[in-house]
């Protein structure tokens, strides 16, 4: 009784801890967000509240938090409200199960995993919450009783199903590599420097780009389009409702960012572990492995922001062109050249520095076929697009 | 029919293929960004920091006195007629005996006021002044005001101070 | 079993609110809160991977057509003309006969005195030997229904597909 009670009160300190991490990361994004903006554009960004701006959040919150909170005469209330709330609660579920670390010792000989929950099915919970994201949009879209809610609600609909099929796509490349759905093992497959980066190039920039649509960002924003539908599906909201949506787009980023670190780079991996673990023990060695799992998912929360002031929006059908005609069909040649990967080296023999030089090699194949495939069929169609 | 044989026809070519990849693209761009990522801020931070903004800069108005102290304007009210906003008004007083240090001519402005909201900063009254009397500073504004009150400026903000006085570059 | 009493209570209301409630989009997000009370129930009988799916595919994907669909459509304002005294008498019919079709299949269902322990496997339920079972026992059916998708994914395409010289926008 005495272990559950103590796994127990790990676990609910866990869990607090995750949601601080999730939720601080996510206020300090939309100040980073600014500040990293106006340094692409050779600006300073916001600097008045305390030093640097850093108690920029909290004045934002407040801001938030006192304007006037307006539901729309002929909107349906109850889904008006249900919208930001579904948003926020699809945002916060995906971390359960991310693997923030190994294990850690607590005395008495009590192992801790530093993970919510080590599901067998851990990479579909992600991918099945990623999916429902799309609700909170929609629902409030619709319940605003505008037309321009309610386009960019079913642009934010069409557009995740769309990229769904390419980011399971190259999910599945993953889990054929690994063997497994378990986060966990996934993780553990890519310990001592095996990062799946270097076996997925392909994947993870097919995952990437499939990110940038599930979480609307530059420069896949349609659903939130100012030039066309003034505000998209949040036309309709004020105060800390539309905060919530806004909120739950940060969210999503580093959750994002979490899980492209635990599938392709490594998740708590990293160099000079064995170092670190002679010296300090294993539990500084894994308290850092926690960082370095931080670090990664600040990293591509950094990279989203990156290209958002670099790239302009698509156009609505290059957007869909991209995900039906460019992204699934790279992402089937993926799956099958993952199969080559996998196979080429177990029939003969080859270390593992030889896959790494057959996933690169794809590349080269990849564009040689683009290129067959694009005088063959460009030469027939003008206007066809290939990788648009 | 052309109006000029300069017309010319664009044609856009079809995009080659490693354009249509689109990623080295990308790349570039975000390299082009992560560079100025680097760079040093030009933005002037003003309350703190204020550049200089040249010798014809129209600022606040100044009323000025001559160098023995006394006040030029005469009331003659050319400024406000010429003032297109009509912002200027002022009212009119006879110079008493004992006042020659004062005010320069026989006449004076008692009340001379400038209301800062009408007032469009297009210097016509400094061009429309015969005695030289009201100037626009190219060195000061007017001060942010955020009440009503203090939108109408008298003659105690503009009458020039005799231990501050404004001089122009090409007066000395 | 409180659980699996108050889940079953809340998938019942939720499924009867779908086809009680008068806006459609609401029936469409019951529908939804079904498809994740189902869900709690595979959960319950230690099936993770089908709860997986059920989310996926149809809360995830088939329930954002559905309701894509309807919000594109507005219903509310063709309710009144479809609901005539044919219709209502056409879905009294059908709908009396199928209930009474249900009660005569389970009639006779015996229902049994519980699991056999010897037999019992809670592992059943995971990727794993589900893979097993579907890979192996199942081979034929479950490549069929492959074919069976292959061919509705290309008519969905033909259907998309526009001829020469149409524009659809």
């Amino acid at each position: 009784m005495e272990l559950t009670s103590t796994v127990f009160t790990a676990k609910a300190i866990y869990v607090g801890v995750i949601f601080a991490i999730t939720l601080g990361v996510a206020a300090y994004s939309t100040y980073f967000e600014r500040i990293f903006a106006a340094f692409f554009q050779d600006r300073v960004g916001p600097d008045r509240a305390g030093p640097f701006g850093i108690l920029q959040p909290l004045a934002d919150a407040v801001k938030m938090f006192m304007k006037e909170d307006f539901i729309p005469a002929n909107s349906s209330k109850w889904l008006f409200i249900l919208g930001p709330c579904l948003s926020m609660f699809t945002a916060l579920m995906t971390s359960a199960v991310i693997p923030f670390g190994d294990t850690i010792d607590l005395g008495n000989g009590v192992k801790f995993d530093l993970q919510g929950i080590d599901v067998n099915i851990g990479i579909l919970w992600v991918f099945g919450i990623v999916s429902l994201g799309v609700y909170g949009i929609l629902v409030g879209g619709w319940a605003s009783n505008n037309k321009y809610s309610l386009l960019g609600a079913i642009r934010a609909a069409s557009q995740n199903i769309s990229y769904e099929l390419a980011m399971g796509l190259s999910i599945i490349s993953i889990l054929m590599m690994t063997g497994s759905l378990s986060t966990k093992a996934i993780v553990e497959a890519q310990q001592n420097g095996h990062w799946n980066i270097l076996y997925q190039p392909v994947g993870f920039i097919l995952f990437i780009i499939c990110a940038f649509a599930e979480c609307n960002r530059t420069p896949f924003d349609l659903p939130e389009c100012e030039t066309e539908l003034i505000g998209g599906y949040h036309t309709e909201y004020s105060s800390m409702k539309l905060g919530f949506y806004l909120f739950a787009e940060y969210i999503n980023m580093f959750v994002s960012g979490a899980v492209m670190a635990t599938l392709y780079f490594g998740g708590y991996d990293y160099p000079f572990y064995e170092t670190v673990v002679n010296s300090f023990g294993e539990n500084v060695a894994n308290f850092i492995g926690f960082g370095a799992l931080i670090g990664k998912a600040l990293f591509f929360v950094f990279v989203f922001m990156w290209v958002r002031w670099t790239l302009p929006r698509f156009r609505y059908d290059q957007l869909m062109n991209l995900g039906w005609t460019g992204l699934i069909p790279i992402a089937m040649f993926n799956v099958v050249w993952t199969g080559l990967i996998i196979l080429l080296p177990a029939e003969f023999n080859l270390s593992s520095l030889a896959s790494i030089g057959i996933a690169i090699a794809g590349i080269p194949v990849l564009i040689v076929g683009l290129f067959i495939y694009h005088s063959i069929a460009g030469g027939k169609k003008k206007k066809t697009a290939l990788a648009r | 029919m052309k109006l000029s044989n300069r017309t010319k026809v664009l044609e856009q070519e079809e995009l080659t293929l490693a354009e249509r990849i689109y990623l080295p693209a990308i790349a570039g761009g975000m390299l082009t960004t992560l560079k100025h990522f680097f760079q040093k801020p030009v933005t002037i931070r003003y309350p703190e920091q204020k550049r200089y903004l040249g010798p014809v800069f129209r600022g606040h108005h100044i009323l000025k006195r001559d160098q023995n102290g006394a006040e030029r304007c005469t009331a003659c009210g050319l400024c406000a007629v010429a003032c297109p906003a009509e912002a200027i008004s002022m009212v009119a007083e006879e110079r008493k005996k004992g006042e020659e240090t004062l005010y320069r001519e026989e006449k004076y402005a008692k009340v001379y006021e400038i209301n800062m909201l009408r007032c469009i900063f297009c210097g016509l009254c400094e061009e429309a002044c015969p005695k030289e009397a009201i100037f626009l500073r190219h060195d000061k504004m007017v001060p942010v005001f955020n009440d009503r009150n203090e939108v109408i400026f008298g003659k105690d903000k503009l009458v020039e101070k005799m231990d501050d006085r404004y001089l122009r570059d090409g007066w000395k | 079993m409180q659980f699996w009493y108050f889940l079953t209570a809340l998938t019942l209301i939720s499924a009867l609110m779908v086809v009680l409630s008068k806006n459609p989009i609401h029936s469409v997000l019951y529908l939804v809160f079904t498809f994740f009370c189902i869900s709690g129930h595979y959960v319950l009988l230690n099936a993770q991977f089908l709860m997986a799916v059920n989310i996926i595919v149809y809360a995830g994907a088939i329930m954002v057509l559905f309701l894509f669909v309807i919000m594109m459509l507005d219903l509310r304002r063709n309710s009144p003309d479809s609901k005539t005294n044919l219709t209502k008498l056409a879905g009294a019919v059908v709908g009396g006969t199928v209930l009474v079709i249900i009660i005569a299949a389970t009639r006779k269902i015996n229902l049994g005195t519980g699991a056999d322990n010897a037999l019992y496997d809670s592992q059943t339920g995971m990727v794993e030997n589900l893979g097993k079972l579907l890979y192996r026992n199942y081979l034929l059916p479950f490549e069929l229904v492959s074919i069976l998708f292959f061919v509705a994914m290309v008519g969905a395409v033909m259907l998309g597909k526009r001829e020469a010289g149409e524009r659809n926008f």
